[in-house]
């Protein structure tokens, strides 16, 4: 006798909750032959705005952990995928259409990424900062520090992004204390909730990954305009109209990364494009 | 004569030989610009130093050609350590016409000679010595391997710093492998021209640095020109907004350095002798004419009184007048805009309730001055605490806490500068860690050195200047990359056309 399976219901992910969009809106998402798969939430302006607050309050507690610990935390992240790897490659065979050998490599990829980026955690500041030899009875030292709220539109590439296309940007961004607000890819949104349900259940504070689906065309001009993002990850915009985006972020002298053709690898420029350097002058003095 | 009276030490400007009127400097000679010849004034006395040629949209193309050229033709070809040789000339040459130099500074921006003689200049030298080090040792930065030039570098200086800005911009820019074009303050050209007849005794070859001089017109067309791969601009934070715009959808890299409103933090530990030199050095430095100057005086509410009735007392033996006098410590405002604004902002803080106090200072007839000037019963909210005043006034706000002082020196869109003094070592790391400013103080403040990143968080602007981090904002990033995967390197663009999408707005 045959079961009948139990669909789930795909939602936002924001501030460590699985809200829907508070419009109400959803979207069809369906495999590459048009076969339905789920009602996605279609997030609006609404929702980018509270992803925006959700992710600005969790700053202070993830900028404020050690680099040990958020290193161990992305680390998590790379354990869950690969106790999860079935169900992903699954998603990822119906969403894109492709091999499950694709789609294994695709997951094995993104699973590779986020132990890379994990490394780096507690290493990070000794590459990017030093201590300068001033001329002055100073002891003189530069530090990175993230940068804050980092908002991303996730590749879009019709295969092989959907899960490693969300590693490949967002792990680069909070391995230095940065909170995100990624929006996923559009057509193929799944792998990106249930890598939100991965976040939930690895030790990430709520609020630093914020992941919203719908349409990046409709959700990026206010995240691009929005005071209170310090930076913007166009990585995945390359199909929309980033320079109107680019020249919004201006207004706030907001930081931007502009669209990439591939799928980011990883590297260390996509670290340093989301912090600042500081630099502290102690005074030495015997008195 | 009384106990704080002093007899005149003027400088001699007789050092100087100037011209009667100055051109642009383009592929290594003076040349007519084709816009409107403008006068350069003393703003201590509104007299005519020198007539200054004004380049329009033409003269700033032929100025990029000539980068271009120079940069295709010699500079990009040229060993680094040759490079290095030309900026290490360069430094030389400074450091022996330094006296000439610092006059010629004080003349033409009003600060202080004694200022322009032990800070702008020897930190010029500094800079381009520093800089020529690096320019044969740039895989050694830690920036990747193979680091490359950018190409043409656009840069944009403000009248604050005259020439210790445009060493900031071309030191780095020249170690890298870039050329460059830079387009000085309309009000403050004279020491660019002065720098032009350097470069040309240390036999810099033509069109590795040109100078053209103009108003924020012939800087819009400089920043925007199709062919420069790089935009470098320090002022407001108004124009750096515009200029972000500008090169929106290009692959032009850009650096912003731009306002500030930086916290000056005292707590009732203090080193109290060096605490109040540090607020006076902190805002009034300059004629508080610094993007990092320590406009909020944040102070623990104990010690409150005590800080200001010291500070109303040193600021009492200040000696405002002649620049060119070495016993000048405060000089005149740069402009008579400047001096408006200053003005302006002074009096809506009085109208919005802040309770003003000002030195008693005899203010010379002719030319721009503001007397040193302390706001205090002000509150975050009043627009004297949150708008960049760029002059010799402190607005002063108090705290109990070290949270509340946490919370109220962040509580700005900028995030230049910050300074800290409290002899508790613990709490002095502890806040430089909570800070959201780009460079801290602790106790002192307004040090500057060639080797220490300087830059902004938020609306500060974005980049760094100084330091291995200065050397970064002149290289292309060759894509530092896990190992394994591509590090293909990406090719040196020409500019905008490569990723531009749509025409920017």
């Amino acid at each position: 006798m045959s079961r009948l399976t139990v669909p789930k219901t795909y939602k936002l992910y924001v501030g460590g909750k699985f809200p829907r969009s508070e419009s109400g809106r959803t979207y069809e998402v369906a495999t590459p032959k048009g076969a339905f798969l789920a009602n996605a939430a279609q997030a609006s302006r609404k929702d980018a705005r509270d992803a925006v607050v959700a992710a600005r309050s969790a700053v202070g507690g993830w900028a404020g952990a050690t680099g040990y610990n958020r290193g161990q935390v992305l680390y998590r992240i790379a354990e869950l995928l690969e106790g999860r790897r079935a169900q992903f490659v699954d998603e990822i065979v119906q969403s894109e259409g492709v091999s499950a050998t694709a789609a294994g490599a695709q997951v094995d990829a993104a699973i590779d990424v986020w132990v890379w980026y994990a490394g780096w955690a507690d290493k990070y500041a000794q590459v990017a900062g030093n201590a300068n030899p001033v001329a002055g009875p100073y002891f003189n030292i530069s530090v990175p520090e993230p940068t804050g709220v980092v908002a991303i539109i996730a590749p879009q590439q019709a295969t092989g992004a959907s899960l490693l296309g969300l590693a490949a940007v967002v792990a680069p961004a909070i391995l230095t204390g940065n909170t995100v607000v990624v929006v996923a890819h559009e057509r193929a949104p799944l792998s990106a909730i249930s890598l939100g349900e991965v976040l939930a259940t690895s030790d990430v504070p709520g609020g630093v990954v914020n992941i919203l689906t719908g349409s990046p065309a409709e959700i990026a001009p206010w995240l691009a305009a929005h005071a209170d993002v310090n930076a913007l990850d166009l990585a995945g915009a390359g199909d929309l109209e980033w320079v109107d985006l680019q020249i919004a972020a201006a207004e706030t002298l907001t930081r931007v990364l502009q669209p990439e053709p591939g799928i980011p690898s990883p590297s260390l420029d996509r670290i340093g494009a989301f912090i600042e350097i500081k630099t502290v002058w102690h005074t030495k003095a015997m008195r | 004569m009384g106990f704080l009276e002093y007899a005149p030490a003027p400088e001699s400007a007789a050092i100087l030989n100037l011209k009667a009127e100055y051109g642009l400097f383009i592929d290594g000679e003076f040349v007519d610009g084709h816009g409107e010849v403008f006068d350069t004034i003393s703003p201590a006395t509104e007299k005519v130093i020198a007539r200054i040629a004004q380049a329009d949209g033409k003269d700033v193309d032929r100025a990029v050609a000539a980068a271009r050229r120079s940069y295709e033709k010699v500079w990009s070809r040229m060993s680094g350590s040759d490079r290095g040789k030309y900026l290490f000339r360069i430094a030389r040459l400074v450091q022996e016409r330094s006296r000439e130099l610092a006059v010629a500074e004080a003349l033409d921006n009003g600060k202080p000679i004694r200022e322009t003689r032990d800070v702008d200049v020897p930190l010029v030298a500094a800079w381009f010595f520093y800089y020529a080090g690096w320019a044969d040792k740039l895989e050694h930065a830690g920036l990747g391997p193979n680091p490359r030039a950018l190409g043409v570098a656009a840069q944009v200086i403000p009248w604050n710093f005259p020439l210790l800005m445009l060493a900031w911009k071309i030191a780095p820019a020249l170690a890298a492998g870039n050329t460059v074009v830079i387009k000085p303050a309309e009000t403050t050209s004279l020491t660019a021209m002065l720098f032009a007849e350097i470069l040309q005794q240390a036999e810099l070859p033509a069109g590795v640095v040109n100078i053209v001089t103009g108003p924020g017109s012939t800087g819009q067309a400089l920043v925007t020109h199709d062919d420069v791969n790089k935009v470098a601009f320090t002022g407001s934070t108004g124009v750096g907004r515009m200029i972000a715009r500008s090169v929106a959808g290009t692959s032009k890299k850009l650096t912003l350095e731009l306002g500030g409103k930086a916290a000056n933090i005292v707590f009732d530990d203090a080193p109290m002798d060096q605490a109040i030199e540090g607020i006076v050095n902190g805002i009034f430095f300059n004629q508080g004419h610094v993007c990092c100057a320590g406009s909020r005086l944040l102070v623990q509410e104990n010690v409150h009184d005590e800080v200001i009735d010291r500070l109303k007392q040193r600021l009492s033996t200040l000696r405002m007048g002649d620049p060119l006098d070495k016993n000048t410590d405060i000089g005149a405002i740069n402009s008579a805009a400047q001096l408006e604004r200053i003005r302006t902002l002074s009096d809506v803080g009085e109208e919005e309730g802040a309770e003003r106090w000002t030195a008693d200072c005899v203010i010379p007839d002719k030319g721009f001055w503001f007397a040193p000037t302390i706001f205090t019963q002000v509150s975050p909210a009043h627009r004297i605490a949150r708008e960049e005043i760029f002059g010799p006034v402190l607005s002063v706000i108090t705290f109990r806490t070290a949270a509340e002082a946490i919370a109220k020196a962040n509580n700005t869109p900028y995030g230049l500068s910050a300074g800290i003094w409290t002899e508790k070592g613990s709490r002095m790391l502890a806040l430089a860690d909570q800070l959201r400013a780009g460079v801290i103080w602790a106790n002192t403040f307004n040090r500057f050195d060639p080797s220490s990143p300087f830059g902004g968080y938020k609306e500060s602007g974005y980049g760094r200047e100084g330091g291995r981090h200065g050397l970064a904002a002149y290289l292309a990033s060759n894509g530092w990359e896990a190992s394994g995967s591509s590090s293909a390197s990406r090719p040196v663009t020409k500019a905008s056309k490569t990723t531009k999408k749509a025409v920017a707005k």
